[in-house]
Parts: structure tokens; sequence; C-alpha cells
């Protein structure tokens, strides 16, 4: 390799962001630390440029060089990784910067008006005043506080900082004062309710205390986990019936299972918390007010499938979530819980916290490994199967936050116990993010089968004197149904059934007050911005859909309005068929869907 | 050339059926090697036979029964049982749309191949409208040597991996960006004599639609005087050094306008250096 450095050096608040990464270099100046420790720490690319970011608010060539050199990557192929994320800018940014969400659950509480406000009172995003701008945002995950913003700023001491509520005046405030207003936090609609698995202990026990936790039966099931031994503790989730909550719904046992038998080592645990389906925030919550039982759950997935090293992949939008989980794991650590002798029983396994950079698509798994390896995010060509060469192309177990929420209440309850709740298809509980036009949004723990109408219920329904247009299930990958759906049951099967999918638990709720083609515009625009780019019916199709969409929106078809509507329709059939991953073939779904089931565009909702 | 080859121990077959014709092909072949064993022309934009199947273009998709999705056949590797459709509504289907995509966007009057793929698909790119957004840019010509003409840019990846760790381990470009403005860069979008680039042109050896062309090849064509009708072929052995390189020299009016190597050879499965891809300017 013939590596040519980039011509300006860093400045000595970038060259100590780096250093305080990737450590001190060696004696000699610029001399890096040898090829060999340079391959073994390609993973902290990522965690570099972070910091720079962090420190200074963009990524500097010179800092850009800094790292480059340190880690002895090619400087193109990291400009190309750099270049791939959102949170990774390469053009020069001031050091506060407002993330102002307009996607589809903020949209539904009223963040277009919001934002074209705040452009109206502060000038064009990407305006800068007295060292701060604003940018609009995919979906934040605080859908439940809609509209939200979340506030960075970049220094010595950097901050990032999430709130709801947002207004121009709250939003001028935080541009102002580069701090967030006060976030009010509405508590959790369930909190204390018998019946509650996953969130049992949200809003009840304090996530920063490891003491709180083991009081309210933490690290009961790690124990328990250990009496069984790993063959138990597998065949417990399979006979459970546990379906993973990701979207796939991929049995959980299953893929346990064939990364425990598999002969190549080192094996890896992975906890995909890269959430950023529009409209989702269950894992958020699970993972700011209930960090203790992740930690438990993937030491009890890592005893079981012989790992010794978990990751998390926690989404770079969910400030206060990686807090409290960096916190869980130091606490654990410190505790002996994490580490080489967990418990005193000879079981090493240890945890690390990653942050994502802005990149929708490493919520796929396989694109999300080659994020924790420092590259660009593009997903892999599948088989081979995660379970067979996943993370540094060894065996990975990869689960969704919910899904391993699951995994302690079932060790300690027992396979009988958490099937006595849901269906034979869809066995125990399911989260659900109601947001929108809903009375009283958050996150809602049912058992599988219960109705879409009866989970609008528990929410309040639509806010009196209006009606219900439609609903998004499943977020953006998933699909709008109509106000003569609610007696779906909602379950993997039933949705299945009815063509729609569960996706990660979406319930966004449209009432009449709220149009829907510039959601529809919105989730078009999503897709554009979030694919890959790797694969052409994923690269070109979401550019074509977006322009396809605008069209339709605008009233000015190409042709017709029926040709326009049969191209998207062969346009979605391809994204769906030939594209490498689940986002190009899902990037039609919610599209589809409101013309299909809502009758938009041929002569029905508008 | 004769070569005394150790006995292998019998290599396993995988038995499938393609097109309801049965067939066998060796462990670790994949399905475009059954379709190519039974003759079936299938479509291929960014697979060389030189470089790893990176599976982006997806126009060489098939019907696999079973699968939820269609598979690229340049990389998935054949399994015993497997029945798979390349001809089938679907298959077509995406085959259509995948090249009125590309069409729509990229400029292909340089990419010979798929001006007959657009033909046997049925495909009518003009259906995205006159407004659909293309990738047409300015051609970059800041070296000597070679243009990049990315407007001609389908992403299929092969400049990138021929300059990097499959064949010329220089790695002076990478793709940049991500969605419909990805596109291949060096760092910082710096012209090509800033960057790592050594010139050995294995690029332009492995681009599938001319969008990296020789700077004679590039010239002559703006001229109008790229005549191929009036072109002749020659093979020979490049005269530097003493790995003897294959070459294979197009010529046009008794001069070289230029040198390429098969992907087949032995010796240089298609990579050359400087020397041997633009080192002919003295022979006249």
């Amino acid at each position: 390799m013939d590596l040519k450095p980039l011509s300006s050096g860093p400045s000595p608040e970038e060259r100590a962001a780096v250093d305080a990464v990737l450590g001190p270099p060696d004696a000699a100046p610029g001399a890096p630390r040898g090829l060999a420790w340079a391959s073994a720490h390609r993973h902290l690319l990522l965690p570099a440029l972070r910091a720079v970011v962090r420190r200074v608010g963009w990524v500097r060539p010179g800092a850009l060089g800094y790292v480059v050199e340190r880690l002895h990557v090619p400087p193109a192929e990291a400009y190309g990784v750099a270049s791939f994320y959102a949170l990774l800018p390469l053009d020069a940014r001031p050091p506060a910067v407002l993330h102002v969400c307009d996607d589809v659950a903020c949209r539904a509480r009223g963040a277009a008006e919001g934002v074209a406000a705040l452009r109206a009172s502060f000038g064009e995003a990407g305006t800068v005043r007295d060292g701060a701008t604003f940018h609009t945002s995919p979906c934040l995950g605080l859908c439940e506080r809609a509209p939200a913003a979340l506030l960075t700023v970049a220094g010595e001491a950097p901050r990032e900082e999430a709130f709801g509520a947002v207004t121009v005046e709250r939003a001028r405030e935080a541009l102002a004062t580069r701090r967030a207003p006060e976030d009010v936090r509405p508590p959790l609609p369930q909190r204390g309710a018998p019946e509650l698995r996953l969130l049992a202990r949200v809003g009840r026990v304090d996530p920063t205390d490891l003491d709180a936790y083991r009081a309210a039966g933490g690290y009961q099931a790690l124990r328990r986990a250990l009496e069984l031994g790993p063959a138990a503790v597998v065949r417990a989730l399979t006979e459970a019936g546990l379906l993973g909550r990701g979207g796939a719904a991929f049995p959980t046992g299953k893929k346990w299972q064939a990364v425990a038998q598999a002969a190549v080592r080192p094996h890896y645990v992975v906890c995909n918390a890269d959430e950023s389906e529009p409209g989702t925030f269950k894992d958020r919550v699970l993972l700011e007010e209930d960090p203790f039982a992740l930690v438990e759950a993937m030491t009890i997935a890592g005893f079981a499938v012989g790992a010794e090293k978990g990751y998390v992949y926690l989404r770079g939008e969910y400030p206060l979530a990686a807090a409290r989980v960096a916190a869980a794991i130091a606490q654990a650590r410190a505790r002996g819980l994490l580490g080489p002798d967990v418990l005193g029983r000879g079981l090493s396994f240890d945890l690390e916290l990653c942050r994502g950079a802005g990149a929708y698509v490493c919520g796929e798994e396989t694109a999300l490994f080659n994020s924790l390896e420092g590259r660009r995010g593009e997903p892999r060509n599948k088989p081979p199967f995660p379970v067979e060469a996943g993370l540094f192309g060894k065996p990975t177990v990869v689960n969704n936050v919910e899904t391993l929420a699951n995994v302690p209440w079932l060790l300690l309850h027992g396979a009988r116990t958490y099937r006595s709740v849901g269906t034979a298809g869809s066995p125990g509980t399911r989260l659900f993010c109601l947001s929108g036009c809903v009375v009283e949004p958050g996150v809602y723990e049912h058992p599988f089968g219960v109705t879409l109408r009866a989970v609008l219920e528990r929410a309040g329904g639509v806010p009196s004197g209006r009606s219900l247009r439609a609903v998004l299930l499943g977020g953006a990958a998933g699909s709008f149904v109509g106000p003569g759906e609610l007696e779906l049951p909602l379950t993997f099967e039933d949705t299945k059934q009815a063509g729609v999918s569960l996706g990660s638990g979406v319930v966004l709720v449209l009432d009449d007050t709220v149009a829907l083609e510039p959601l529809l515009l919105r989730i078009a625009a999503f897709f554009r911005d979030e694919s890959c780019g790797q694969c052409v019916p994923c690269r070109v199709g979401t550019e074509r859909q977006e322009e396809l969409v605008q069209r339709l929106c605008a009233g000015r078809p190409e042709g017709s309005r029926a040709t326009e509507l049969a191209l998207l329709a062969e346009l979605g059939q391809a994204m769906r068929d030939a594209s490498i991953c689940g986002l190009g073939q899902t990037a039609s779904s919610a599209i589809e869907s409101a013309v299909v089931r809502l009758g938009l565009w041929k002569g029905g909702a508008s | 050339m004769s070569l005394h080859l150790p006995v292998l121990p019998e290599r396993r077959t995988v038995e499938l059926t393609v097109d309801g014709a049965p067939v066998s092909v060796p462990e670790g072949a994949t399905l475009l090697d059954a379709c190519q064993k039974l003759g079936i022309d299938v479509p291929t934009l960014c697979f060389a036979r030189n470089l790893a199947p990176v599976n982006v273009c997806r126009v060489c998709v098939v019907e696999l029964a079973g699968a939820r999705t269609l598979v690229p056949s340049c990389s998935r590797k054949a399994e015993p049982g497997m029945v798979v459709a390349t001809d089938s509504e679907r298959v077509r289907l995406s085959r259509r749309l995948v090249l009125e995509l590309l069409a729509s966007s990229v400029d292909l009057s340089t990419a010979p191949r798929v001006t007959e793929y657009l033909a046997r698909y049925g495909a009518r790119p003009e259906r995205f409208g006159p407004g659909a957004q293309t990738v047409a840019q300015p051609v970059k010509v800041d070296n000597d040597l070679y243009v990049r003409d990315y407007g001609k840019c389908i992403l299929c990846m092969k400049c990138v991996q021929a300059c990097g760790s499959e064949a010329q381990n220089t790695f002076a470009i990478a793709v940049a960006g991500r969605g419909f403005p990805a596109h291949i860069s060096t760092e910082l979008d710096v012209p090509l004599p800033e960057s790592a680039c050594v010139y050995c042109g294995n690029c332009i050896g492995v681009c599938p639609t001319g969008a990296l062309m020789g700077r004679t090849e590039h010239e002559l064509r703006a001229a109008g005087a790229w005549e191929p009708e009036r072109q002749t072929e020659a093979e020979t052995i490049c005269p530097y050094c003493g790995v003897g390189c294959s070459l294979v020299l197009t010529v046009q009016d008794d001069r070289i306008v230029r040198a390429a190597s098969n992907e087949r050879s032995e010796v240089t499965r298609g990579h050359l250096c400087i020397k041997g891809r633009f080192g002919w300017a003295f022979v006249r």
C-alpha cells in the first residue's frame, strides 16, 4: 500500500481528541504504532472521527489526515467512510447544531410548520448565527414528545441534549443559549401495571443504580442461566418461541443455537440498538430506563453461545441512552458482573458500547457489522448469514434490544409461563410505539394478538372531535392501514396474512387534520436520503420513487396518473425483489400501501 | 502451455436445475457458472472474471425457488437441488427496471453491451420523464494518461477493487457519499495527481462503461476519429521487464490507440502497470 498523506495537519485540539481515543502515538514524531497495531484497531476509525466532531464540530481535512496516519487507513477510504455518515460532516459547521426532526411522527404534531417558521425567523437550514445553526433531521426517536430536536455542542466539554415539544421559541432559545430548554418527559402510560414484563421496571427502578436493579430481581436470570447451562438456556428460548423483534421475526433460539454450535472461534454477541425506523422509540425507553437488563441479557447470551465479547451498537442520536448504558456497563464491570470472572463463576464476558454516526441503514445487521468494523455501513450480501460469518467475519448473534429484554424474564418464569399470553404463532408480549394524533403517546406493552383498535383505545384514541384517517403500522418501512382495519390482531401471522408488517412496533396515528401527501413525500425523501447507494434498484429506485411521488402530489403526472401508478408499482416490485437488503426491499411499502389500502390518487383520500 | 499438474482429488459436484434443465457444476461454482454451462446468456454489468463478485448492479438476478427475493447469480453459490429460473416474469421485470434506472440516470453511450440488453428486455428509460435526475457532470481531465467521465459511471465498484487489494494495492479511490449522490472519489475529491494514484490504468481495464478511458481514445472519440471498423487487434508480450505480461494492442491507421490485457491471461489476469498500459509512444 502506497499511502500519500493529506497535506494539512491537525490542530492541537483535534490531535488531542484523536489521541484520547487511540492513545498517544509512538515517540518518533508521526510514526504510526506499527502496521499490526493499526490493522487491529481499524474499528476505531469511527470513534476517532466522532471524537473530532465532538471537539471541533466537523471533520476538518487536517484531522482526517491525522486519523488516517494513526490508523494507516488509505485517505480515500477514510474519506469514503466519513462521507457516508450524516453525523461526520466534511463541510465546515459551527460548534452548535440543532437537529430539528421533520419526520413523519413529528409532522403529525406540526413539525413541518415549525420548521417553516424557524426558517422564516432564523434563516434557511445551515445559516450560521453566533456559532450556531440548525438542520432538519430524520426521526430522532423522541416521538412521544414530538416535535423533537437534538442539540449538539462541540468543544472541550461537548454536549448532546435532546428535547421535545419544539416550538420556534424553544428552538431559538437552544440556538442562542446552546442549552436545551427544559424537557418535560411524560411518564410511562402503563407504569407499574402488574402485567408488564419488559417494562416492569421502567419508571419504578432507578436506572442508574445497580443495587436498585438487583433489589428489583436483577441478575437472578443470569444465576438461573448458569444453573441451567448453555444448552438449556437456548432450549428455553426455543420452547418459548421467542421471535426477533427487529422486524424479521426470526426464531431467537435457532439463532443462538447456530452460533453456539459454530466451530469457528471467537463468537460475538451484538445488540442492535441502532433504532432508527421513523416512529420507533421503544428501544430508547428500554436503554434509558432499564439499561442493566440489557447488560444482563447480553451476558446470558454470551454464556449461552460461547462468546466472550459483546458489542452494543447504539444510534448516534440517543445521548441519554448512551450515557445510561455506558454507566451500566461500567458499574457491572466494577462489581464483577462483567469481566474475566463474572459472578466468580469463571465466566468471561465483557461489553463495549459503540455509537452510530447517523445512518439508518446501519440498523441492517450486516451494515451494522461493517460500521462496527470502521467501514461504510453497506449491507453485505447474504448468505453467508451472521451466525456463520458476522462481525469480523466470525459467528455472531445479533439481536434487537427488545428481543434481548425478553430473555431474563423468560428464563426466570419459564417457557410455559412465557407462552401464557400471546398466540401460538406469536407468543409473549410486544412493545408498541404510539405516536402522532393520540391522546397519550408513548411505549405500550401488550400481549400479541391485541387488536389495533384496543391498542389505539388504550392510548386514548384520537383527540376528541377528530376522526381517524389512517395508521402507519411498522414505520416508514411498514404500511398504512385504514380506519376499516382496526380489528386486525397484532401478531406476526395475522399482519403477514393481511399484507402488512408489525415491523418495529410503530403505531403512528393520523387523524383528519393531517394531510397524507406531505407524509408520503417525507417517506420517499427519507429512503432516498438513507439508501447506502450500493445497489441500483435502491440507489436509483429511491430517487425515481421520490420523483414519482412528487409528480403525483403536484398533480403533474408524466403521461397519465394511471401510467404513473403502474410505473410506481413496477418500481416497487423491482426494489422489493432485486435490492440487496431490507432497506430497498421495503422502501416502497408505505407509499404503495397508501395507494392500495387508502385509495390515494385513485379518487380516494388526498 | 504444458503444465505438470498434481493429481487432485476428485472435486465434488453440485446438481441443480436451471430453466428446467439439470446441470452439474463443481462445488463452489456460482449460479452464473451453472447458467453459462448451459449456454444461458445472463446479462452482467458489475461482474468481471478477474475480480470478486460485488453483486451491486442486480442485472444478473435470477429466481430461486423458495427464496423470498431474487438472488444475484454472479455471487450466489450453487447448492444441491436448487431450482432456478432465469427468464421468469419476475426476473424479466427486475432486469428491465434495473436497466431503465441505469439508462435514465447514466450516459451509457460507450457501453455497447448495455444497449443490447436494453433492447432484449424492452426497457424504456424515458418512462421516468425528462426531469429524471442524472449523474451528468463534466469529464475530469487532470492528468496526461487518462480521463474520468463519471457521467458514465454505474458504480460497479470494479475500479475500486482493481485499485485496492484485488490488483494494484494503491487505494487511491473509494466510494464517497451515499445514496444517489454516491460516487467514486479520491480523498476530499482531490485531482488524481495529488492522490496516491500510480497510473497503472487497471481501473480503465475493468471499467464496463467507458467512464474511465485512456486519453488517446478519449481524444479520438471527441474528435469523431475513433473508428472501430478500421481497428485491428494485435496480441504481443510487453517489452519492458521480465514478467512478460501479455498485451492486446488496438491499432488504428498504423498507430497504437489502446493497450490492454486479456482477463484470461495467466500472467496478468487482465492487469498491467503504467509502462505496459501507456508506455508505447516509442512504437512507430
